[in-house]
C-alpha cells in the first residue's frame, strides 16, 4: 500500500471537506430552524456553481472573488422560496413540504439543463493552475484556497450564530419555536434568514468548488444526497455534528476513491446513505430529528 | 352506489370503443395517459393511501422491465408469462426495503430518501453489469409477435395499457373497501393510535409495498416491449421516479380516481412539450412545468385535484336545491 | 390474580427517573383511579403498560401473562386498549370509519366491522356524527370519538387518559356516567384524572403517584385524607416546574 497516496488522499479530503462542511451546515441550519428539509439544496449548489460561472466568463470575475455575490444571490433566492412558499407549508404535514421542495429542486435544475445545457463545464480560476509541494504530497493551491475561504465562511456563520441578535434569535427558535414566539422574536423573519443563509452557505460552496470540478445540472441530486449524508451522520440540526461529520465523509470518500474503481464511488455513498438511514445515530453530537 | 357503478361502465365502454375513432397520435397519447395512470394507481397504494412516500418506484417498474426481458432473452419466456415473474422480482425488491425500512422506523423524509438510495442502487449497479447489458442496456428485437407481447397496431398496445389501468384501479377499490386500506389510512393519519387499536402497522405497511412494488413490476414487461429499449438511467432513474409521483399527486393522492386524472392531465401536457420542446435546448422544459405544477397543487389544492372538485361539485349540486 | 399487575416497574429517560419501584394491580371488572401530580409518571405508566416503552426493571403481566417486547396491537388483541391524553383522532376519516379501525380488532370481516362500529356509537350516543370528519370536531366530541374507538375493540381492560380534561360540567357528567356504563358491561377501567370529581365518583381504589413511586392505595376516602397525597398536590401548586421528560409524548 502506498503511503504517499494514501496521505494525498487524507489530505485532499480534508480539503474537499471544508467545502463539504459548508454544505451541510446550511442545511442543518435550515432544518435546525424550522424543522424543514431543503430537499432542493443540491440544486441550490448547482446554481452557485453556474451564477460563478457566468461571473468568470462573462465579467471575468474570478470565482474565489465571486463567490460573495453568488453567496447574495442564493440568500435572495432561499429568502424568497422561504417567505414565498415554504413559509405556507411550516405547518403542514412532512410529505406535503417535502412535495412542495421537490417541486422546487425540480424547477431549479431544468432551468439550469434549458439556459446552460447539459454539458459539463469548468471555471478557470488563475489560482487553479499552482501547485505547492508538502514533502511528499502535493497541495492544488485552488484547493487550499477553497478550504480556507470555506472554513471561513462556516467560522463567520458560526460568530453570526452565537455573537449576532439575529443569530441568537435564530437558536432559540431552533430550539424553541413557539417559546421564541412569546418572547417576540419575528419567527417568520428568521425563517427567511434562516433559509436564506442555508442557500447562501451552499451558493458558495458551489462557487467555491467551481473551479476544482467539473459541474452541471444534473449533478444536484448527488450534491444533496452527500449533504443529506453529512446532516444525518452529524446530527440533525447539529452546527458541530455537520462541520466534523463534513471533514469526516469527504475523508472517507477521499481513501474509498483510491481503493475502489470511480463505479463503485457512487455506490458506496448511496450504500452508506441507506446504512445510515437504517441504523441512523443520534448524530454525533446527539440530537435526533 | 349502483350510480357511480354506471358511470364506471359506461366510461369504460367509451375508452374501449375510443380507438376506431382516434388517430394514431391521439391512441399513443391515451396511451401514456393510461400507463402512467396505472403506475401512478400503483404507487398510490403504498403513497397515498398508506402515506409512505416513495420517490424511488422507478426502481420497481425497472426490475420488473429488465426481469421480464431477460426471461425472454435466455429463456425465451413469452412477456405473458414473464410479466409475472417481473412483479414477483419487483415484489421481493418492495419486501426488502419495506423489511429493513419498516423495521427500523424509517418515516417520513428518510423513508423517501431511503426508496430514492435503492432506485440509485440498482440504476448503478445496472449500469455496471455487463451481463445485464451495461450502459448501453437491453434492445429488445421488434418482431410485432403478439405472443412475445408486441404488436404491429399501436391500438394493441391501447388496449393492454388500458388492461393495466383498469386492473390496478380494481386492486385499489378493492384495497380501499379492505381491513387492509382501512388500516392503512389510519396508519397515515396516526401511527400511534392506530397501533394502539390493534393495527400491526409493520405488517400492514409491508403488505401495502410488496403489493404496490409487485403492481409496478407488473407493467415492466410492458414497457420493454413498447419501447424496445431498457437504458438503467431511463427505467431506474428519478425522472421516471418523478413521473410516476406527480401525477397522483396534482390528481389526488389517497383517492381511486386521484391517479387517474391527475395522468389525464398530465401525460398529454409531458407528450405535446415532449414534441414541442424535443429538439434544442428546450429539453427539460416539460420538467420545469412539472415543478411549478408540483408547486402550485401543493399550495393551492393539497389534496389533489380530484377531492377539490368533488368539492366544487357537492357545492354546486347544493346550490341547485 | 389480577387482570392487570405492575410489579415494581421503572423507567428513565437520561437522567430523568419517570417511574421508579411501582406497583399496582387491576381486578377484572373494577375501576382503579390513578392520580398523581403533573410529572408523576402517570401517563408513563400508561406507555408501559400499553406496549409503548419497555420497563428498564419490573414486570407487567396481563391476564397472567407478562408483556414485555408485546406491542401495543398485540396488548390491544388480547383486551388491552388505551386512549391518548392529547386525543388521536385518525383526521381525515369520519367518526364511523374512525369507530370501524377499532371495531375490526375483533370483528371478523369489514361488514361485522361497521355493524359494531354502529353499536358502539349508538352507545356512547354519537351516532348522529357517524359521517362527520374526525377534523371538524370539538373537543369534547373528539374526546368521545377516542373514547369509542377505544371502546369498539372490545377491551377487558381500558386505559383512559385524561378523558375529562377541558370538558364543561355537562359534558364532564355525561362522561362519567359513560365511564360507569362502560364498567357496566364488565370492563375493567384504569383512570388517570385530574378532575377529582370523576375519580372520587367512578373509583373503588385510588393510586396514587408523586414523582414516579407510588405513595398512596385505598378507597376514594382515605386517599382524600392521606397527608402524602395532600403533600404532593399542594407541593405541585408550589413549584411550577415539570420535571423535563416526565409526560413527553411519543414522537420525540
Amino acid at each position: 500500500m502506498d503511503l504517499t497516496l494514501v496521505a494525498q488522499g487524507l489530505l485532499n479530503g480534508l480539503l474537499g471537506g471544508g467545502v463539504y462542511s459548508l454544505m451541510a451546515v446550511g442545511l442543518t441550519l435550515i432544518f435546525g430552524v424550522m424543522r424543514v428539509v431543503n430537499v432542493a439544496h443540491g440544486d441550490m449548489m448547482v446554481w452557485g456553481m453556474y451564477l460563478a460561472w457566468l461571473l468568470a466568463t462573462r465579467l471575468s470575475v474570478d470565482p474565489y472573488l465571486g463567490f460573495v455575490v453568488c453567496a447574495a444571490a442564493l440568500f435572495v433566492l432561499g429568502w424568497l422560496v422561504q417567505r414565498g412558499l415554504v413559509d405556507r407549508v411550516v405547518e403542514a404535514p412532512h410529505e406535503t413540504q417535502i412535495l412542495l421542495m421537490l417541486g422546487v429542486g425540480l424547477v431549479l435544475e431544468n432551468l439550469a439543463l434549458m439556459v446552460f445545457g447539459p454539458d459539463p463545464q469548468r471555471v478557470r480560476s488563475p489560482l487553479a493552475q499552482a501547485t505547492l509541494w508538502l514533502g511528499p504530497v502535493f497541495v492544488d493551491l485552488a484547493r487550499l484556497v477553497t478550504f480556507g475561504l470555506a472554513l471561513g465562511l462556516t467560522l463567520a456563520l458560526y460568530l453570526f450564530l452565537t455573537r449576532t441578535g439575529l443569530g441568537r434569535a435564530m437558536r432559540a427558535t431552533a430550539d424553541n419555536a413557539y417559546g421564541a414566539l412569546v418572547v417576540g422574536t419575528d419567527v417568520r423573519r428568521v425563517y427567511a434568514a434562516a433559509f436564506g443563509i442555508g442557500a447562501a452557505c451552499v451558493g458558495a460552496a458551489g462557487a467555491l468548488v467551481s473551479p476544482i470540478l467539473p459541474f452541471q445540472p444534473s449533478g444536484g441530486l448527488a450534491a444533496s444526497v452527500t449533504s443529506f449524508n453529512i446532516v444525518i451522520i452529524g446530527g440533525m440540526g447539529s452546527f458541530g455534528g455537520a462541520f466534523v461529520g463534513g471533514l469526516l465523509v469527504s475523508v472517507a470518500e477521499s481513501l474509498g476513491a483510491i481503493f475502489l474503481a470511480p463505479a463503485m464511488k457512487e455506490l458506496v455513498s448511496f450504500s452508506l446513505l441507506i446504512a445510515i438511514l437504517l441504523f441512523r445515530p443520534a448524530g454525533l453530537f446527539g440530537r435526533r430529528a | 352506489m349502483p350510480r357511480r357503478g354506471w358511470i364506471v361502465l359506461v366510461g369504460l365502454a367509451v375508452l374501449i370503443a375510443l380507438p376506431a375513432l382516434l388517430g394514431s397520435y391521439l391512441v399513443t397519447v391515451f396511451i401514456l395517459v393510461f400507463f402512467y395512470g396505472y403506475l401512478g394507481q400503483a404507487w398510490n397504494i403504498l403513497a397515498g393511501y398508506g402515506g409512505q412516500l416513495s420517490a424511488g418506484h422507478a426502481a420497481f417498474l425497472g426490475v420488473g422491465a429488465y426481469t421480464a426481458t431477460l426471461l425472454a432473452m435466455h429463456a425465451g419466456l413469452s412477456p405473458w408469462l414473464g410479466m409475472f415473474a417481473g412483479a414477483g422480482a419487483a415484489g421481493l425488491l418492495g419486501a426488502l426495503i419495506g423489511a429493513l425500512a419498516f423495521r427500523f422506523g424509517v418515516r417520513g423524509f428518510y423513508f423517501v430518501l431511503l426508496t430514492v438510495g435503492f432506485a440509485e442502487v440498482c440504476r448503478i449497479v445496472a449500469l455496471n453489469t455487463d451481463a445485464v447489458g451495461g450502459a448501453l442496456g437491453l434492445y429488445i428485437t421488434f418482431t410485432g409477435d403478439p405472443r412475445q407481447l408486441q404488436f404491429r397496431d399501436n391500438r394493441a398496445y391501447y388496449y393492454v395499457a388500458l388492461g393495466l389501468m383498469v386492473l390496478a384501479t380494481a386492486v385499489t377499490g378493492l384495497v380501499e373497501r379492505s381491513r387492509l386500506g382501512t388500516y392503512l389510512r389510519a396508519l397515515r393519519e396516526d401511527e400511534d393510535a392506530a397501533e394502539a387499536l390493534g393495527v400491526d402497522t409493520f405488517r400492514v405497511k409491508l403488505l401495502a409495498i410488496v403489493l404496490s412494488a409487485a403492481l409496478t413490476g407488473l407493467g415492466g414487461a410492458f414497457y420493454a416491449n413498447y419501447l424496445f429499449s431498457l437504458q438503467p438511467n431511463a427505467v431506474f432513474g428519478i425522472p421516471l421516479s418523478v413521473d410516476i409521483i406527480i401525477r397522483p399527486v396534482v390528481g389526488g393522492a389517497g383517492t381511486i380516481w386521484g391517479p387517474l386524472l391527475g395522468s389525464l392531465i398530465l401525460s398529454p401536457l409531458a407528450e405535446l412539450s415532449r414534441t414541442y420542446f424535443a429538439s434544442g435546448g428546450l429539453a427539460g422544459t416539460h420538467l420545469v412545468v412539472y415543478g411549478f405544477l408540483l408547486i402550485a397543487v401543493v399550495l393551492l389544492l393539497p389534496r389533489g385535484a380530484y377531492p377539490e372538485l368533488v368539492r366544487l361539485w357537492g357545492r354546486m349540486t347544493a346550490k341547485g336545491r | 390474580m389480577a387482570l392487570l399487575e405492575i410489579d415494581g416497574v421503572a423507567k428513565r429517560f437520561g437522567g430523568i427517573r419517570a417511574v421508579a419501584g411501582a406497583s399496582l394491580a387491576v381486578e377484572r371488572g373494577e375501576i382503579v383511579g390513578l392520580i398523581g401530580p403533573n410529572g408523576a409518571g402517570k401517563t408513563t405508566l400508561f406507555h408501559l403498560a400499553s406496549g409503548f416503552l419497555r420497563p428498564d426493571a419490573g414486570e407487567i403481566r396481563f391476564a397472567g401473562r407478562p408483556t414485555t417486547g408485546l406491542r401495543p396491537h398485540e396488548l390491544c388483541q388480547r383486551g388491552l386498549t388505551r386512549t391518548f391524553q392529547i386525543v388521536k383522532p385518525f383526521q381525515g376519516l369520519t367518526v364511523l370509519e374512525n369507530v370501524r379501525v377499532g371495531a375490526l380488532a375483533r370483528a371478523r370481516g369489514f361488514a361485522e366491522a361497521t355493524a359494531r362500529a354502529r353499536e358502539t356509537l349508538a352507545f356512547v350516543g354519537f351516532e348522529a356524527r357517524a359521517n362527520v370528519v374526525a377534523r371538524g370536531l370539538t373537543l369534547a366530541d373528539r374526546k368521545r370519538l377516542e373514547l369509542a374507538r377505544a371502546l369498539a375493540t372490545e377491551p377487558s381492560l381500558l386505559l383512559l387518559d385524561e378523558v375529562m380534561a377541558g370538558l364543561t360540567e355537562t359534558e364532564t357528567e355525561r362522561t362519567i356516567e359513560l365511564v360507569r356504563q362502560i364498567n357496566a358491561r364488565g370492563i375493567a377501567i384504569l383512570l388517570i384524572e385530574h378532575v377529582m370529581r370523576a375519580v372520587m365518583a367512578l373509583s373503588r381504589r385510588i393510586v396514587a403517584l408523586n414523582e414516579g413511586e407510588v405513595i398512596a392505595v385505598g378507597s376514594p376516602e382515605a386517599i382524600a385524607r392521606h397527608p402524602g397525597v395532600v403533600a404532593a398536590y399542594l407541593g405541585d401548586a408550589d413549584e411550577e416546574a415539570r420535571p423535563p421528560g416526565a409526560g413527553r409524548t411519543l414522537d420525540a
